[in-house]
């Protein structure tokens, strides 16, 4: 592409010093603007830097890690699971089992405490504020953690992964479920209890009609995002392809790993785009039915 | 009050009764298969994820009892000395969690930094090449696809233990998640400064930086922000797996059952999470405040 005529530089290269004394403000920010702004870069850089100087970051050995890498990846091909099809493919059932069950419970679970935590059905400053710190705290602490937690009570397997995404996931839902329920409309709540409902009833048709679409389709986002998370939960021993993922690892089974890799990789887009297929159709049919 | 309602006759009403009646029975009969479905699902994932309501209920009780051991004994008479026995090693542990807190800080920084440049050659506005933009795509979708302790599981062992993995996989997958958030941001600009720029003869660079930049820089370092949040979450247990931090020592104390650690550690990841949540938040509020004067 040969370099295109520029007739509009010339223009305004005649007037610019005029243009510059009339319009500061658009050739050149406020100092103390560019002094901030250059404070923010030049701090960010030097943390990075010592950063990096702290974790003993050397290019050498950067680059000996990437050739390590380069080297995993040559080893890589062709993926093949050996043996090991049928554990493998049982192990990402599992990892399904846990997203699904993990989802539904907590979403299951979570709507009462959303409730509780949503200022416009309980308008109790000591409540509301009690039960946020509540969630806050379990959303404080990772998936992985809780899992470690539920092993001591159910032992190894599956079933604590599945409590694991439960726990952890009931703060998440808590939150965003009580926040859709503080952001719907007053109208129908009115509309309900002035017709002689009770609070029960203007919450079933009151406000349940609103957020339902929102909750599902939020509800529908984290088992996607727990997918992901369930082919993890095997490290600590909660079951699913995360264990043998590991030990693949540990063994250097390259082969195996780009097998198991391809699965996750599978799975995860067909339950992406399944999930996002019903996603849409669900927004799409609800609004549709109350256009 | 009169309470007189205008009724159809019965020849108008009917068909309008049946028309409803076909309507709720349509919308009934998805609600039904759904339940259905649902509950297939349910059993099916139950038989395969072997859960076990009986062993659940029995070990309810070690559920509690786990949280009662980690409690550390406070006594009134004794606090202080008790405080310090139960945080016994906090110079050690505020050590790791700052290890911890950089290996988040740097990840998400190396991830801002590579997604900031992918998202403009994954946007369709601003890229017509297909093949290109096919190729950022796809490749923000790998990075993202995979949670950061799988790329963690790798590099450990092609860069050895220590932090250096988990500032690499947490750089890998922010750039994925935020590269493609950034180009959906980058999508929905106003196009007219980018032709402005561009029918004044700037080349593909300078319509970047002087036509779009600003309009997004605001929402860029909030996405960043919140995903900085995310990482710091992430970051505490890359140590699992041997990438550095506080992760390492928690999985020990509760492998080995020094009960009191375990809940001081957690008291002080939870504490620094809460920490970080307020700052950035307070900071995004900050900026989208700005936005809000300056334009």
């Amino acid at each position: 592409m040969s370099e295109p005529a520029r007739p509009m530089r010339g223009l305004g290269e005649a007037d610019r010093s005029e243009l510059k004394r009339r319009y500061p403000q658009a050739f050149q920010a406020p100092i103390a603007e560019r002094w901030l702004s250059l404070a923010i870069v030049v701090g960010g850089a030097a943390l990075a830097i010592y950063t990096l100087w702290r974790f003993g970051f050397s290019p050498a050995k950067f680059i000996d890690g990437l050739d390590k890498l380069g080297i995993v990846a040559v080893l890589m091909m062709p993926p093949d699971p050996g043996s090991q099809l049928w554990n493998y493919a049982s192990a990402l059932a599992e990892t399904l089992a846990i997203a699904f069950l993990g989802t539904l419970g907590s979403a299951i679970l979570a709507l009462p405490m959303g409730m509780l935590a949503a200022n416009n059905v309980v308008a109790n400053r000591i409540v509301h504020f009690a039960s946020r710190r509540f969630l806050d705290t379990i959303r404080g602490v990772d998936t992985l953690i809780w899992a470690l937690i539920w092993i001591n009570v159910v032992g190894l397997g599956p079933f604590a992964g599945i409590l694991a995404i439960m726990t952890s996931d009931f703060g998440s839902f808590g939150k965003l479920f009580s926040e859709a329920i503080e952001a719907s409309d007053r109208k129908p709540v009115d509309g309900v209890l002035s017709a002689g409902g009770s609070r029960l009833h203007s919450f079933r048709f009151g406000i349940l009609p609103q957020v339902l679409p929102v909750l599902m389709s939020q509800v529908l986002y984290y088992f996607e995002s727990n997918t992901r998370s369930a082919t993890i939960i095997g490290i600590v021993g909660a079951g699913g392809i995360g264990l043998y993922l590991a030990n693949e690892i540990a063994q250097a089974e390259w082969q195996r790993v780009a097998f198991i890799i391809l699965m996750i990789l599978v799975t995860v887009s067909a339950i992406d785009w399944v999930s996002s297929k019903l996603r849409l159709a669900m927004i799409g049919r609800r609004s549709g039915a109350t256009a | 009050m009169a309470k007189t309602l205008a009724i159809l006759p019965p020849a108008q009403l009917a068909p309008l009764a049946d028309a409803y009646s076909a309507a709720m029975a349509v919308k009934r009969r998805w609600t039904i298969g759904g339940l259905v479905l649902l509950v297939v699902f349910t059993l099916l994932s139950a038989w395969a994820g072997q859960v076990d309501l009986v062993k659940f209920w029995t070990g309810l009780p070690r559920f509690a009892s786990y949280f009662y051991d980690i409690v550390p004994r406070l006594r009134f008479e004794t606090f202080a000395a008790d405080m310090v026995e139960w945080f016994w090693n906090f110079d050690g542990w505020l050590a790791l969690l700052l290890d911890t807190l950089l290996v988040a800080y740097v990840g998400t920084l190396a991830g801002v930094l590579a997604g900031f440049v992918l998202c403009f050659l994954a946007s369709a506005n601003l890229t017509k090449s297909t093949p290109v933009r096919f190729i950022a795509r796809r490749s923000l979708e790998f990075c993202r696809t995979f949670p950061e302790i799988v790329f963690a599981l790798m590099f450990v062992y092609a860069f050895g233990f220590g932090p250096m993995p988990g500032v690499l996989a947490i750089a890998i997958h922010t750039a994925g998640a935020l590269g493609k958030q950034f180009s959906e941001v980058v999508e929905n600009v106003d196009m007219h400064p980018v032709e402005g720029l561009t029918a004044s003869g700037a080349n593909y660079v300078e319509a970047i930086r002087f036509g779009v930049v600003p309009q997004v820089l605001s929402n860029f370092v909030s996405y960043s922000l919140l995903r900085f949040e995310i990482n710091v979450r992430g970051a505490t247990v890359l140590g699992f797996v041997g990438a550095g931090g506080i992760g390492k020592e928690l999985i020990s104390s509760i492998r080995q059952f020094y009960y009191a650690d375990v809940s001081a550690i957690l008291v002080i990841i939870i504490g620094t999470v809460f920490l970080i949540d307020w700052l950035t938040e307070m900071l995004r509020h900050r900026l989208l405040g700005i936005e809000g004067d300056a334009r």
